[in-house]
């Protein structure tokens, strides 16, 4: 979790909204720093989180998370974090035949459907247990990413109506929060991705959009943040907020700084 | 990473087991045997892997590709579990360079190689390997050919051949060398005997193919099923994901493949704009950084971009692929003629490098990078280090210092510049940086003395010029 980023969004671990769907979309640049800033906030807000990691292995962000102060084994182990590894589960899927059926089941499948068995999997790890007492404060779906459903053969209509299921039972039904990441594609015309990007930004309440910048590359500016706060569900009689930080990742953190202020330039 | 991934515990991801948070979930695949070596440090016991190092950013394990100028702008080398990509150049002439020197260095490390292709066997790709440089015989010649990098005068020893240090000192030649990157003569084949003391697996498609399928048809096409159930199978065979309780492994699988994409796999994405399976370069690529990320092996893929008709495909191969490297050839481009690029056959271009359990990566300052591949050798270098080069033989040594600045990229450009241009109009040209004002003193490291043969041809008469208006110069 960075600090900076939290002042910049203006929440807490402690106090964060509910009920809502953050965007993150990166464009000419990695946006997975923010990925890792979810995970460990979340985490840290004693939040029970189910991450669909179709990325990256579970080491990787078990290895980045404790630069973050997070330890993902433990808290896999603890109940707080059930995690699909989506490189790991399409190895299985893909040798060997399974008797129920698995979240990536369409990578079997010759025309890829739906993606209900997902939505099946991500229902049944955040919907609330029965034990009496409360032990998390409030479900949170994190998926990274959301292009990678594309590439493997997806329809962009298909992940969509996966987003929408999504968001009506954690969003709305468990009053939790969710948090995607969706590669913008930019120049070149990826037209189901950009139907994805469009049709999920237009239903969220956050977006943040790491940029590369316009100039190319630099070693102390490493890209450019925007953020901007939605209200979907209400008229925007007011404009929708929006802001634009630069920032430069380091090893453990990363910081922000109006644009055109990195301490390297000044 | 690799290991540590194998380790990740037992917890299944089948719909089942996630309500339940014990740790016995059972999946189909279980893995019962002894892990793959290390299960959760990448510290001491994975080192004594030959050929390996651990990364000196995260800690992660690495093999050479063949080329230790790549090795050095990937951040040390290829990480084991990960991909890496290689768009061909337009006629494959370099690209099967790389791959073949890849393969090279596994054979001389002692790693397993697997080597698929559609379109030649195996056996014969590894008969034109070409030969590392590893007795004291081929130094010599070695020495003329080294990457010309201009380090700064500190390094007394070796100023022009100072990867020369590098080199081993070697005198036999054996299978198993404990050095991290060779170098590699590309006019000579690899010894036969090398090739048959080490452990190879040929893929070759036409072979294959003919046997029926077993596996229920889905959007791959059959050739690359076929392919990762190969992969699957040597993997699992020979125990580098640590599942086979037989096989205790401690080596690296090398996985090299070629001209994956191309329509001799049965794919049509280089031939049709919206074809029938457009997504199963994709997938396969997906499983295959799968298999890859819990099992100790490293692949190269070359990949002939430039015939893929729909860009969508690359921009998405690209994502899904770790290390991506882009090789363009001048051959028949007007780039040939340009002078900036003289002596280059080609440029490289680094499209992508992988974040790995880290925020950051180690993305090398320098972009504009061309190869060359001169008689034996195939170095890669910054192509401004031409463009200097043929600035210092048209002004004085003095200078030298002023334009070498490679490390900041013409940051101080501005500096570079204006002392040039004051060289021109200062009557003693030693003295021209004296005219710029600069923020921090600058130190001569040439002689300052201009020697008149290799001075600026501007004058006819042999006598500099008086400049009006400037600032008076003491002779």
């Amino acid at each position: 979790m960075f600090v900076e980023l939290n002042n910049l969004l203006n929440t807490t671990p402690d106090r964060a909204e509910q009920g809502k769907l953050t965007l993150l979309c990166d464009a000419k640049t990695d946006g997975s720093f923010l990925v890792h800033h979810f995970l460990s906030f979340y985490l840290k807000a004693n939040c029970k989180v189910c991450f669909v990691a179709l990325f990256q292995s579970f080491s990787h962000y078990n290895i980045v998370g404790q630069k973050l102060g997070v330890n993902l084994t433990v808290a896999r182990e603890r109940g707080q974090l059930v995690f699909l590894e989506g490189l790991k589960s399409a190895v299985d899927v893909f040798f060997q035949t399974q008797e129920e059926p698995h979240p990536l089941q369409f990578l079997r499948e010759a025309n890829a459907g739906n993606l209900k068995p997902l939505f099946e999997f991500v229902r049944e790890a955040l919907k609330p247990v029965d034990s009496g007492e409360a032990r998390w404060t409030y479900p949170v779906l994190l998926v990274d990413d959301l292009s990678v459903l594309l590439s493997l053969g997806m329809g962009a209509v298909a992940v969509l109506d996966f987003i929408h299921y999504c968001r009506a039972t954690v969003c709305w039904e468990l009053k939790g929060n969710m948090v995607i990441l969706v590669h913008d594609s930019g120049d070149v015309e990826d037209e189901e991705n950009d139907i994805l990007l469009n049709g999920v930004s237009h239903q969220s309440h956050l977006i943040l959009r790491a940029e590369g910048l316009a100039t190319g590359f630099c070693r102390d500016v490493h890209g450019q943040l925007r953020i901007l706060w939605r209200r979907p569900s209400q008229p925007t009689a007011q404009r929708d907020q929006s802001l634009t930080y630069q920032y430069k990742i380091q090893d453990k953190s990363v910081s922000f700084f109006a644009k055109g202020m990195s301490p390297a330039v000044l | 990473m690799a290991a540590v991934a194998t380790c990740g515990s037992g917890a299944g991801t089948t719909g089942s087991a996630v309500a339940t948070a014990s740790k016995s979930n059972v999946t189909s695949f279980q893995r019962r045997g002894p892990r793959a070596s290390g299960t959760n440090d990448s510290g001491p016991r994975l080192v004594s892997i030959a050929g390996t190092r651990p990364s000196v950013r995260n800690g992660q394990l690495l093999v050479s590709t063949g080329l230790p100028a790549l090795d050095q702008l990937l951040g040390g080398g290829l990480a084991i579990g990960t991909v890496l990509l290689i768009e061909e150049d337009k006629y494959n002439i370099y690209s099967p360079l790389l791959f073949k020197c890849f393969l090279a260095e596994g054979i001389v490390n002692g790693h397993t190689l697997l080597v698929a292709s559609a379109t030649e066997d195996p056996a014969n790709i590894l008969q034109e390997l070409p030969a590392p440089l590893l007795d004291d015989n081929s130094k010599k010649e070695f020495d003329e050919d080294v990457y010309n990098h201009k380090t700064p005068e500190s390094n007394i020893k070796m100023k022009i051949a100072w990867r020369y240090q590098l080199l081993p000192k070697m005198e036999q030649i054996g299978p198993v060398s404990s050095r991290f990157g060779h170098y590699y003569d590309a006019s000579k084949r690899i010894p036969q005997e090398l090739i048959e003391a080490s452990n190879w697996h040929g893929f070759f498609l036409p072979e294959k193919i003919s046997s029926t399928l077993k596996v229920e048809p889905c959007s791959l096409t059959p050739g690359y099923i076929k392919l990762l159930q190969f992969i699957q199978n040597i993997i699992y065979e020979e125990g580098f994901d640590g599942s086979n309780p037989q096989k205790k492994q401690r080596n690296v699988l090398r996985i090299g493949i070629q001209n994956l994409g191309s329509p001799l796999w049965g794919d049509d994405i280089c031939c049709a704009e919206n074809g029938s399976n457009s997504h199963s370069l994709t997938k396969f690529l997906y499983v295959l950084r799968g298999l890859l990320r819990t099992s100790l092996s490293a692949c190269i893929i070359t990949m002939p971009t430039h015939l893929i008709q729909n860009k969508t495909i690359i921009a998405r191969v690209t994502n899904l692929s770790d290390t991506v490297i882009g090789l363009e050839s001048f051959i028949g481009s007007e780039r040939e003629t340009n002078p900036l690029y003289k002596d280059y056959h080609g440029l490289i271009h680094i499209r992508q490098i992988p974040r790995l359990n880290n925020l950051i990566c180690d993305e090398s300052d320098v972009k504009d990078l061309a190869f060359k591949l001169k008689r034996k050798l195939f170095t890669i270098e910054w192509v401004q280090d031409n463009y200097l080069r043929q600035e210092r033989n048209i002004y004085p040594p003095g200078f030298s210092y002023l334009l070498k600045q490679k490390d900041s990229a013409w940051g101080e450009g501005s500096l570079q510049h204006s002392t040039f241009l004051m060289s021109f109009l200062a009557k003693a040209t030693a003295f021209a940086s004296r005219l710029v004002r600069h923020s921090e003193p600058l130190k001569q490291t040439g002689s300052g003395r201009i020697h008149q043969a290799a001075g600026p041809r501007l004058w006819h008469d042999g006598r500099r010029q008086e400049a009006p208006g400037l600032l008076g110069i003491p002779p």
